[in-house]
């Protein structure tokens, strides 16, 4: 292979001299260690190399080989439960031979070349195939059934095709070309990561991503294939945020990019997830996730390549047909990634320091997200949802990387860190965010759940609105000003706050609610706010209403299992303890 | 023998660069002796093909151009470690500062570490109690956890930090403990304070020490924090220590790194701290942790002063953003004479939620710190309103809730500093404290728990 030869070395930045023919990023293999990096710049026969390992001890005069590929991730069995770095290095293939620590120049295959997979093939000799098509299936999972397609211009028709246990790398199926050529298959597809894989047509998202998360589902909903932001100032919980989606979210597929955090929050994903059950299957949740974990004090150009990695394999999977879901956590140390490489290649900064393409670059990628036909014959559907943590300098939504997340995404869950310092969580600003999905789930919503789904939803917004209004006149001149009708708001607004909204991620039965049961709880609540509201104009007490005992049940809805019967008894004693006061 | 360089051709702050130079390499240990044969040591952060730039760590006061003397050593800089590092105090380089002989090194360690493989991590469960309730009641520490103290200046972090290290335990368990502290930048007063409190509660026998005080080569602070780091992993990873990691100043810390990127002429990021001190100081903080199938852990509390007592800035902010939480202290309530000032509404514990409960501390500890929680912030805005309108205009139970926020910061967060409350003892004032109110107003706590407890 071709050869360069270093001429200076500046943290994660390599220049070698001698590299002419090289090609945008293509990946090259840094100095004697093989370090592996990636070409982010070239100037005459020099090339700008961001290297995905720390390079201490490397320096001038050593070779860097030229692969003359890009940066690409192997796509096929084996990837499901697995977790990778940002380079989509299998670290617990790299934990068995090299330890707890991570070294350098370490070379692992990113699928298992030695286990073996049963592959059933859907084709057979003589069958015309287009690019996309399904030859066959891996049940790679109990869960998660993994679809063999023909890779990008593998057009043509099917000579032989087998069946039964090959290791990832062996032969399984022949195509002949029309151009006359045989290309043969094996169960993996190479694919670079920044090229986006191709679709037939993108469709408008109409089916929601139900998170089991009420602030989310009722009030601000995400659509399968959508995106949404959740940016917010340290301590605010995107983290479990991002954590309860992976968990409970109803896509088929997660794909977690833990980019630049925490390494004890990856452990902890490591840890829980293959305990925590699927609510809809029951089988461990570990079955349908891969986690891409490149944590803050890994090196850093691997970072920026992270959320690559997990997007291509988001949307191999979305290629299959399946609902695919992607946190990326979080997107603001990716670009601070991209600004420390700019930084040392001396380009001209932006705003605060970020590179000018960071809108753009951020952009194409939240773009990659959506609902679409897959490639092939068969007109597949398959949804790519993503969702992006920001992490804005002391939570401060002036910051670039908000400003330009907030131009492509649709959905903006705004974290607050007032209401994180009452422990109110999740801490999502209800009068700060935003679903431009309302309107389009709108029908879903009413067929699925219940035809007063939405005005319900509506009519809760409207109820904190007015909550907000009525504090700031009662904290300039007191609450006595007030009308009972005006109190009676305030009461609502409450209960709707900490009986609806407020979830606890750690406790077994509130952590996840259902639409129904979320449809059910807010109903109770305004059924009782409707109630008083009449009571009040019947001349009743305001003291004795808000102190009705029922008030107790509703703030315990959320402890109540799933259970239709159970949960319209409260409307039931609502009315009941209403015709006791009128005596 | 290394090959000497007579190239120095520019000194600026304190970086040194070197020319016609062959076969250097980035972040390579040099050592430059001036013109009257004194050795500096420091590391080259950038390099060509004929010229390395150098960061010197004992500052360049002294060096000229012609007569210093620049060798390469071919590895970058190590720590050198053995069983006898124990009990020993080292300067910021990691020499000896006891007159004690050096290390017989057993093993000779990269300071710069290498990443933890989070497959490798275990999650940090273990509580521990601090005997300090607004600590061990609100924001539980666990083993393997990082949890700064954001202090200002004049705030008595010192003795917080210090309470810590004295009355720190796992409940039910002895094991091997030591304790790793290293000094940035701090005053000879301040460091003297934990030195003396070691020795007087018997910890220096048990723990390991690295000044760099404040008249100090302020460049040597770079290493410093990592040099303890190192010899953290030494005592929890191969001698299977439990080991609790104290960095003060990280303020100073990140000015040093700021000088140095100034010298580069870097661009800045925010307040003039370079773009990558969020990577820079993550490669320090993630050395935290516990490890599969390993005895030790490294449990860490770097303090930090905010400028302005500002939570926004810079150091503060990105520090946040890598610790599992944090522990603000409040010049208010310092004020108001309570110690220790423990701002319990904004500080947190990431990490509480698998280190809680039946088992572990108590069954409602939980229910209890939310309900508290939610109990203060609320008293809290009672006690603002009441400064607007009066307290006269506060409803019945507002009222209630501002006397349970005075009552939670006099008798709850309020504590002696050789004071070490068991965590029953902590849950137990709690509730003490909530019965004051209504028990319908408790809607945090579990019913069973309401009826257990209440």
């Amino acid at each position: 292979m071709r050869q360069g030869k270093i001429i200076r070395v500046a943290g994660p930045l390599v220049v070698a001299a001698e590299c002419l023919g090289a090609k945008m990023y293509d990946m090259v293999k840094v100095g004697h260690l093989g370090l592996i990096g990636e070409i982010i710049e070239l100037n005459n026969d020099q090339a700008y190399i961001q290297v995905y390992e720390d390079t201490t001890g490397v320096g001038p005069g050593e070779p860097v080989v030229l692969t003359e590929k890009p940066l690409s991730v192997e796509l096929g069995p084996g990837i499901l439960g697995s977790i990778y770095d940002g380079i989509q290095r299998p670290l617990d293939v790299i934990r068995a031979r090299h330890g707890e620590f991570v070294s350098r120049g370490i070379e692992v295959p990113a699928l298992d070349r030695e286990k073996r997979w049963l592959f059933k093939p859907v084709k057979k000799p003589g069958d015309r195939v287009l690019a996309g098509d399904i030859i066959g299936h891996v049940q790679e999972t109990p869960l998660i059934q993994h679809r063999i397609m023909v890779p990008e211009n593998g057009d043509g028709e099917i000579l032989e095709i087998k069946e039964g246990e090959f290791p990832v790398d062996e032969i399984v199926c022949r195509i002949k070309k029309d151009s006359g050529q045989v290309r043969e298959l094996n169960l993996f597809q190479v694919w670079p990561v920044r090229k986006q894989r191709p679709v037939k047509e993108r469709l408008m998202p109409f089916e929601p991503l139900v998170t089991g998360q009420r602030i989310l589902d009722t009030l601000f909903p995400l659509a399968k294939g959508g995106t949404a932001c959740v940016p917010g100032p340290f301590g605010s919980g995107k983290t479990v945020v991002q954590h309860q989606l992976a968990k409970w979210s109803d896509a088929q597929i997660i794909v977690y990019v833990a980019c630049g955090e925490r390494g004890n929050e990856v452990a902890d994903l490591l840890l829980s997830f293959p305990e925590l059950k699927d609510p809809n299957t029951g089988r461990p949740l570990l079955e349908r996730t891969v986690i891409i974990a490149n944590t803050s004090n890994m090196p850093v150009a691997a970072r920026e390549a992270s959320i690559y990695t997990g997007m291509t394999i988001a949307e191999y999977f979305r290629d299959m047909g399946y609902s695919v879901a992607l946190m990326a956590d979080s997107s603001s140390r990716w670009a601070e990634a991209l600004r420390e490489i700019g930084g040392r290649m001396e380009e001209m900064p932006g705003d605060e320091g970020y590179p000018a393409y960071l809108a753009s670059r951020l952009a194409e990628f939240y773009e990659r997200a959506g609902k679409v036909i897959c490639p092939g014959s068969e007109e597949r559907i398959g949804a790519l949802s993503v969702i992006g943590a920001v992490s804005p300098p002391g939570g401060d939504l002036s910051d670039p990387v908000v400003q330009a997340t907030l131009k492509v995404v649709k959905v903006f869950w705004a974290l607050d860190d007032r209401l994180a310092n009452m422990r109110h969580f999740p801490a999502i600003n209800w009068l700060q965010s935003y679903s431009l999905y309302r309107d389009s789930l709108k029908k879903y919503f009413a067929e699925k759940v219940a035809e007063d789904f939405v005005e319900l939803s509506q009519e809760a917004m409207k109820l904190l609105e007015l909550e907000a209004e009525l504090q700031e006149i009662a904290r300039l001149i007191g609450l006595e000003s007030l009308s009972y009708k005006e109190r009676l708001i305030l009461e609502t607004a409450r209960s709707i706050r900490e009986d609806f909204l407020h979830q606890n991620a750690f406790h077994p039965q509130d952590t996840y609610t259902s639409m129904r049961k979320q449809y059910l709880m807010l109903r109770a609540i305004l059924h009782f706010h409707h109630r008083a509201s009449q009571a009040l104009d019947e001349g009743r007490e305001f003291s004795a209403i808000v102190s009705l005992e029922v008030r107790d049940r509703i703030s315990k809805l959320k402890y109540l299992p799933e259970d239709e019967e159970a949960l319209l008894q409260v409307e039931k004693e609502v009315d009941a303890s209403f015709k006791a006061l009128q005596v | 023998m290394h090959k000497e360089y007579l190239t120095v051709s520019n000194i600026v702050g304190p970086l040194v660069i070197v020319e016609k130079i062959a076969d250097v390499k980035y972040n390579e240990l040099v050592e430059i002796e001036d013109s009257r044969g004194h050795l500096r040591r420091g590391t080259v952060l950038e390099v060509s093909t004929d010229q390395a730039v150098v960061q010197v760590f004992e500052g360049t006061v002294g060096l000229d151009i012609n007569q210093s003397r620049v060798r390469f050593l071919g590895r970058s800089q190590q720590l050198p470690v053995s069983e006898e590092i124990i009990g020993r105090v080292f300067d910021g380089s990691g020499r000896p500062r006891d007159n004690g002989p050096q290390i017989i090194a057993r093993r000779r360690l990269d300071i710069n570490g290498s990443p933890i493989n989070p497959d490798a991590r275990d999650y940090p469960s273990e509580f521990i109690q601090t005997g300090i309730s607004s600590i061990d009641g609100m924001n539980p520490l666990v083993r393997g956890q990082k949890l700064p103290i954001f202090s200002g200046s004049g705030l008595p972090h010192p003795r917080i930090a210090a309470q810590i290290a004295r009355q720190a335990k796992v409940l039910g368990k002895e094991e091997k403990f030591a304790v790793v502290f290293a000094a940035m930048g701090i005053t000879f007063e301040e460091a003297n304070f934990f030195i003396e409190d070691f020795r007087n509660t018997g910890a220096l026998e048990r723990a390991v020490l690295f000044l760099n005080l404040a008249n100090e080569p302020a460049i040597e602070r770079i290493a410093t924090p990592r040099l303890a780091l190192t010899c953290a992993e030494y005592l929890a990873f191969e001698l299977d220590m439990h080991v609790l990691v104290i960095l003060v100043d990280m303020t100073f810390y990140a000015e040093a790194l700021r000088e140095i990127s100034a010298a580069r002429k870097e661009i800045p990021g925010r307040r003039g701290y370079p773009g990558y001190l969020y990577t820079d100081l993550a490669t320090m903080y993630e050395r935290a942790g516990r490890i599969k199938d390993k005895k030790g852990s490294i449990t860490m509390i770097p303090i930090l002063t905010m400028p302005e007592d500002d939570k926004t800035h810079p150091i503060p902010d990105l520090t946040g953003y890598i610790t599992e939480g944090q522990v603000i202290l409040s010049r208010e309530l310092h004020r108001k004479g309570i110690y220790p000032p423990i701002d319990v509404l904004p500080s947190l514990s990431r990490l509480k939620d698998k280190g809680i409960g039946a088992g572990k501390t108590r069954e409602d500890h939980a229910d209890v710190l939310n309900q508290l929680f939610a109990c203060y912030a609320r008293g809290k805005e009672a006690r603002e309103l009441a400064l607007i309108l009066g307290e006269a205009a506060l409803s019945d139970l507002d009222r209630l809730y501002l006397k349970f926020a005075d009552l939670f910061e006099t008798e709850f967060v309020r504590q002696g500093e050789f004071e070490a409350r068991t965590i029953e003892e902590t849950i137990e004032l709690g509730w003490k404290l909530m019965r004051k109110l209504p028990k319908k107003e408790l809607k945090r706590i579990r019913p069973e728990f309401l009826e257990k407890y209440y």
